[in-house]
């Protein structure tokens, strides 16, 4: 439902979004991640029709943003970063107003309304001037006015930046709940938010696309995704580490062990595994038949930070030594 | 045409959500009060017409109106709503009309409500109603080219006192412009066409000719056309620097 080709927006002589391309289709949920001026706000932006790209081809629904705007803003709902929205209006009367440019009449307009304001839990506060509201209710009022005439694409800029843990968890079942029949876009730097809403994932770093593919294919680049957490007790930790790890880099599919902590009468290991092996079979039997006494058998599904760093970092000096 | 209205409708209810309106509404009667007993010595002329209460139009325009048209387009770019706006199903065209309308009904609004001036002048005496009615359409038609001028303004900056602060002076230019202050700023390098064009862009000749009570189509399609010339650098200046 969005195709966006070759996409490109220069601000000056400065190249704020470099050549992307990705496509997205009914049901996903993409997640856009990059760090703070990665040029995230500036694709959604484009796609919204707010900023004209400088070179590329966007469309939503199979309308062309550029050639036909109207048709394809009728298909969209965005919420911008920091929900703006009128502050001396009161939700009611906001929503009101979006549901009559959206092309609503007679009692459709309030039906609408107040289902919007139901699925965001706004009907407490409707008759507040926005002003007055906190940054969570704010932040509703942007959703609701996003969602109110059920767009087939729905488009977020950090729908959960600032509000505090239980209006992200709440933020992020809306999302799951309206995944089913529309295809949604969210941008984040916060990283479990991907594993936990996103279907797709896209980074993207000084401008450029540098991944694009599912949450475990993210993961799965980690040296940390199917390695294990080992924790032994023992009296004497220093010669059990020594012969532990001589036996545990004999398995097949190891690549390597490294000895993380040894404490009295503890000694804890991180095994990685071979690249695309799975290795908690072999590391199983391996302790079962040298009786270690086991605290802690962990396999780690893999750390999106780390591999956000790498992604991320690795353009940095690419980046810099064009610049050189 | 219904996007304008809907644009419109919201606007002028914003008016009155917050003190804007009343605070507007109330300096302007007493404004107009103002200029016509004590500076149009209304009574003292003892002639049974407003012609005291038209003189000073201009005047009292330059200060309200640009108070008026600077929050236009400045408060949205401030606020960020300008990207909500422009994200809706709705051109950029219809936005700047619809905001237009809004502040120009308004302003008839503050206008008609010194409607007992016009029936005090009835009982006092025997008035031209005719001219006083064209004196009404002038005084609306020179308001709007002023909004005209300070939407755009406001369009080019999100700070409010610079959009208010630009948008007198280019009012007093206008208002001013068949007069040597003005002239004699361009004279000295610009040729005479575009002299004879900058002096017959006077607001004050234009809006004097209508308020005689002669109302010629030359004073309305100017007012109208100068109107439409600024609403149309509005929409560039809206599509150009929404962004900025
Ligand atoms: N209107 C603009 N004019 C100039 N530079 C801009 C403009 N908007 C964004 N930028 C720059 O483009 C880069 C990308 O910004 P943005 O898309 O907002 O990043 P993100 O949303 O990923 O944090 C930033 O370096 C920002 O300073
Ligand atoms: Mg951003």
């Amino acid at each position: 439902m969005i195709e966006v080709k070759h996409l490109s927006k220069q601000f000056g002589a400065f190249k704020a979004v470099d050549d992307i391309s990705f496509s997205a289709g009914k049901g996903e949920v993409l997640g856009f991640l990059g760090p703070n001026g990665a040029g995230k706000s500036t694709t959604m932006k484009m796609i919204t029709g707010f900023l004209t790209p400088t070179s590329g081809d966007i469309s939503v629904c199979s309308n062309n943003v550029l050639t036909d705007p109207i048709k394809t803003k009728k298909s969209l709902g965005y919420l911008p970063e920091g929900a703006p929205s009128y502050p001396d209006m009161t939700p009611l009367s906001f929503l009101h107003f979006i549901a009559e440019i959206r092309g609503f009449r007679g009692n459709e307009i309030n039906k609408r309304v107040v289902d919007a304001a139901n699925r965001v839990n706004l009907h407490s506060v409707m008759n507040r001037p926005i002003e007055t509201l906190s940054k969570g209710f704010k932040r509703r009022v942007g959703f609701a006015q996003a969602i109110l005439h059920d767009p087939d694409v729905l488009i977020m800029d950090e729908p959960t930046d600032g509000l505090d843990p239980n209006q992200k968890h709440e933020v992020r079942l809306l999302i799951k709940e309206m995944a089913k029949n529309k295809t949604i876009v969210v941008s984040t730097h916060i990283l479990e938010e991907v594993q936990s809403v996103c279907t797709r994932a896209i980074i993207i770093a000084h401008g450029k696309l540098l991944f694009d593919g599912t949450p475990f294919e993210l993961e799965s680049r980690s040296k940390y995704h199917n390695a294990i957490t080992l924790t032994v007790q023992t009296d004497s930790p220093d010669t059990l580490s020594d012969q532990l790890m001589a036996q545990l880099k004999t398995l097949p599919s190891v690549d390597s062990v490294e000895n993380i902590t040894t404490e009295q009468g503890k000694a804890s290991f991180s095994i990685f595994p071979k690249k695309g092996a799975s290795i908690s079979k072999e590391v199983h039997s391996c302790i079962k038949t040298n009786n270690w006494e086991i605290d802690e058998f962990h396999v780690e599904s893999g750390s999106l930070d780390e591999v956000f760093r790498d992604i991320t970092t690795s353009s940095d000096i690419s980046a810099k030594g064009a610049l050189t | 045409m219904n996007n304008i209205l809907i644009i419109s409708k919201r606007e002028l209810k914003s008016y009155f959500a917050t003190p804007v309106a009343y605070v507007f509404i109330v300096v302007f009667l007493m404004m107009t009060g103002v200029f016509t007993f004590y500076l149009g010595n209304f009574y003292e002329r003892g002639q049974a017409d407003l012609q005291p209460f038209f003189l000073y139009h201009p005047w009292l325009y330059l200060f309200l109106i640009p108070a008026l048209s600077m929050r236009l387009w400045s408060e949205e770019r401030k606020s960020g709503t300008i990207e909500l706006l422009v994200t809706l199903p709705i051109s950029i065209t219809e936005s700047v009309l619809g905001k237009f309308l809004a502040a120009w009904g308004f302003t008839t609004i503050a206008l008609l409500l010194t409607f007992p001036i016009w029936i005090t002048v009835n009982y006092l005496g025997d008035p031209d109603n005719a001219v006083i009615f064209a004196s009404y359409l002038g005084s609306i038609l020179m308001a709007g080219a002023f909004l005209a001028i300070g939407s755009c303004i406001s369009a080019l900056t999100r700070n409010q006192v610079i959009a208010f602060v630009v948008s007198v002076v280019l009012c007093f230019g206008f208002i001013l412009s068949g007069f040597p202050l003005v002239l004699d700023f361009f004279s000295n390098w610009a040729p005479q066409t575009i002299l004879n064009a900058i002096s017959d862009m006077s607001f004050l000749t234009h809006f004097n000719a209508i308020a005689r009570g002669v109302i010629d189509l030359r004073d309305l399609i100017f007012f109208i056309s100068f109107i439409g010339c600024w609403l149309f650098a509005n929409v560039i200046i809206v599509e150009l620097k929404k962004a900025d």
